[in-house]
């Protein structure tokens, strides 16, 4: 086990800089997720740390050993990948024992290494298959039980289960997320996939275009994000985004909304939730997440933040638990979360509640959060 | 259900079947030539089945053509196998072990597949010279070797890109080298690409005459060439080139038989897989 520290990394193809001065520090033993939609570096980066790359600037600190000269074979990692990469030549047997004999480890300990981790993970009858002959559920349990018996400092995994289908890609994530308890290595786990980050991760980094825009717990990503991007990335369905002036209301900022059914309403921000002064008279971006505007909520009555805003349904997408429910607020589709009960039909009005004590406003220009 | 022919296929099957038939009679004249007596052959029966076999064409034209078939063997065998594992080789470094200009080289590499073997002829005969080796074998194969490794690093290059990349890295990361990743994963899976090339190779190599009759003395002579020496003379006993012919022919017509299949399979493979 050890820490892992990216201090101001850099790569470049040729001329095009693909990541650009990323820094994070996790501690050992803990899961750390990079995530962010193709092409946003997050794999270059674990080749970087896997040392697959090489680095153009910065340095990679394994514990507390610069490795960036070091070859990949030597820096005490595994790597999980996204195709497996079992080998299809060798029996399940040999393809968890082949990195050790590579390193010279005695028969006896390579014997005893492949038994435990075939116990660990459930695989003990499958030791004399050859890969083509397991499910993809399997293989991927052998990939894991390859990279454990190298009992590494840290783990690699490169979108690992983007190859499952969505039931089992489910399973697994629970059984990484285990694995992960029991034997507590420090993990770097990239995805494109925000749950998967949002459900595995102590701490996740959100990556787009080189640079990482996010670097925290999974619920301050979710509640406090740092930028539009991030805001719209984390969270499904999406935060909605409502371009909306700000006004002057007594002497506090007010937002005015209007959803075309009745007189647009000015609704007071209290400074807690953010300072608007500077933005009087301009517009700003108004970030609330689908589950804030629904049909109505327990503490209604007693709570200033919530405001009650009678729309038009333009369409409803049943889930199951939840009903949503796509009115147009500001000329712009919204997300809401409405109990399936209480959900209108499209082209009928409704009167939705809108908490807005956890809302979050963004610069329209820069997409920056404001404070 | 009632098999009916519609009047398209039915022109289509005649022209395949008349082609099939222009394409056979040159083998079907080879064959009854060759199994008649000497003075059984004459313009005016060539056509007509042999009223009595003579086998002796074959132990004739074996005295004859022996050491060329020999030479032949040992050549093809051995530039073959030479030829696709330094071919195997190339293709493992150009499709996983990429490093700056390596496109390039392997661009420069396709050109020699176009190059004609007579325009190197006089060079290679000089480089034989110098080195030596001009005359024998080893020299005919070595030039073979050479000539072969552009078509099969090719395809090798493109076997290999369906092997993933991923299985490389990850034998990187379990502390293998460039030659331990190659002969412990990346060769167990080359099957089907030593077939497509030992194929080609053999099959190049064994019909080849120009250089076979150019760069080896008499005595280390293909069969190529021995069999249009068994022709050259003026009044020939036809029976005894026809008898050779098959006997040249003969070893690429069953590697065809029986690999034809894996060549077919090894051609598509990477088309239809995903």
């Amino acid at each position: 086990m050890a820490s892992l520290s990216i201090n101001n990394v850099t790569k470049s193809f040729g001329s095009t800089e693909v990541l650009k001065g990323i820094n994070i520090n996790i501690d050992s033993g803990e899961f750390l997720v990079l995530v962010g939609p193709s092409g946003c570096g997050k794999s270059t980066l674990l080749n970087l740390i896997a040392g697959l790359e090489t680095i153009t600037s910065g340095e990679i600190l394994i514990g507390d050993r610069v490795v960036n000269e070091i070859s990949p074979k030597d820096r005490d990692i595994a790597m999980v990948f996204q195709n497996y990469a079992l080998y299809p030549n060798m029996s399940i047997r040999k393809n968890i024992s082949f990195g050790l004999e590579t390193r010279k480890v005695p028969r006896k300990e390579i014997e005893e290494t492949v038994n435990r981790v075939a116990t660990l993970l459930q695989i003990g009858e499958l030791l004399d298959r050859k890969p083509a002959q397991l499910s993809g559920g399997q293989r991927q349990r052998v990939a894991m039980g390859r990279a454990i018996a190298r009992n590494p400092e840290v783990f690699l995994f490169d979108e690992p289960l983007s190859n499952l289908d969505a039931k089992l890609r489910v399973e697994m994530r629970t059984e990484i997320k285990h694995l992960h308890q029991r034997i507590n290595t420090t993990i770097v786990y990239v995805t494109h996939d925000q749950i998967e980050a949002m459900t595995m991760a102590d701490r996740i980094a959100i990556m787009k275009d080189g640079i990482v825009q996010q670097f925290d717990t999974p619920q301050q990503v979710y509640d406090n994000p740092s930028n539009m991007f991030v805001a719209g990335f984390i969270g499904s369905p999406s935060m909605n985004f409502i371009e909306c002036s700000v006004k002057t209301e007594g002497n506090q900022s007010a937002v005015e909304l209007n959803t075309g059914t009745e007189t647009p309403q000015q609704l007071v921000i209290p400074p807690e939730v953010c300072q608007l002064e500077a933005y009087r008279e301009k517009s700003v971006i108004l970030g609330v997440r689908p589950e804030k505007i629904a049909h109505g909520f327990p503490d209604q009555d007693a709570n200033p933040s919530i405001h009650a805003l009678q729309c038009k349904v333009s369409v409803i997408e049943p889930t199951g638990p939840d009903t949503l429910v796509i009115v147009m607020i500001n000329e712009k589709a919204v997300t809401c979360r409405v109990q399936p009960a209480e959900a209108s039909q499209p082209g009928e009005e409704m009167t939705l509640m809108i908490d807005l004590s956890k809302a979050i406003f963004f610069d329209p220009d820069s997409g920056r959060r404001i404070a | 259900m009632k098999t009916q022919i519609s009047p398209g296929r039915l022109i289509l099957y005649s022209l395949l079947i008349l082609m099939v038939i222009v394409y056979l009679i040159p083998v079907y004249m080879t064959i009854i030539t060759a199994l008649k007596f000497p003075e059984d052959i004459n313009l005016l029966t060539s056509w007509d089945f042999p009223d009595r076999i003579n086998w002796g064409s074959f132990s004739q034209a074996y005295d004859k053509l022996g050491p060329n078939l020999t030479n032949s063997i040992i050549l093809t065998i051995t530039a073959t196998i030479l030829s696709t594992l330094l071919g195997s080789l190339n293709g493992y470094v150009f499709s996983k072990w990429k490093f700056r200009g390596s496109e390039t080289i392997f661009t420069l590499f396709l050109f020699g597949m176009f190059i004609p073997y007579q325009i190197i002829l006089i060079p290679l005969f000089q480089v034989l010279r110098a080195l030596n080796i001009y005359g024998g074998l080893p020299g005919l194969i070595l030039a073979h070797v050479v000539y072969g490794i552009p078509i099969t690093s090719l395809i090798f290059r493109n076997f290999y890109a369906q092997i993933p990349t991923g299985l490389i890295k990850s034998a990187q990361l379990d502390g293998a080298g460039f030659f331990r990743i190659y002969c412990r994963i990346v060769f167990p899976l080359s099957a089907p690409g030593f077939v497509v090339a030992s194929i080609w190779q053999f099959t190049q190599i064994w019909n080849e005459f120009l250089w076979g009759i150019c760069l080896t003395r008499h005595t280390s002579n293909p069969i190529t060439v021995g069999l249009a020496q068994l022709a050259g003379g003026q009044a020939v006993n036809w029976n005894m080139p026809m008898a050779g012919s098959i006997m040249a022919g003969l070893p690429v017509v069953l590697v065809y038989i029986f690999l034809g299949k894996y060549f077919i399979r090894g051609l598509l493979e990477g088309a239809i897989k995903e």
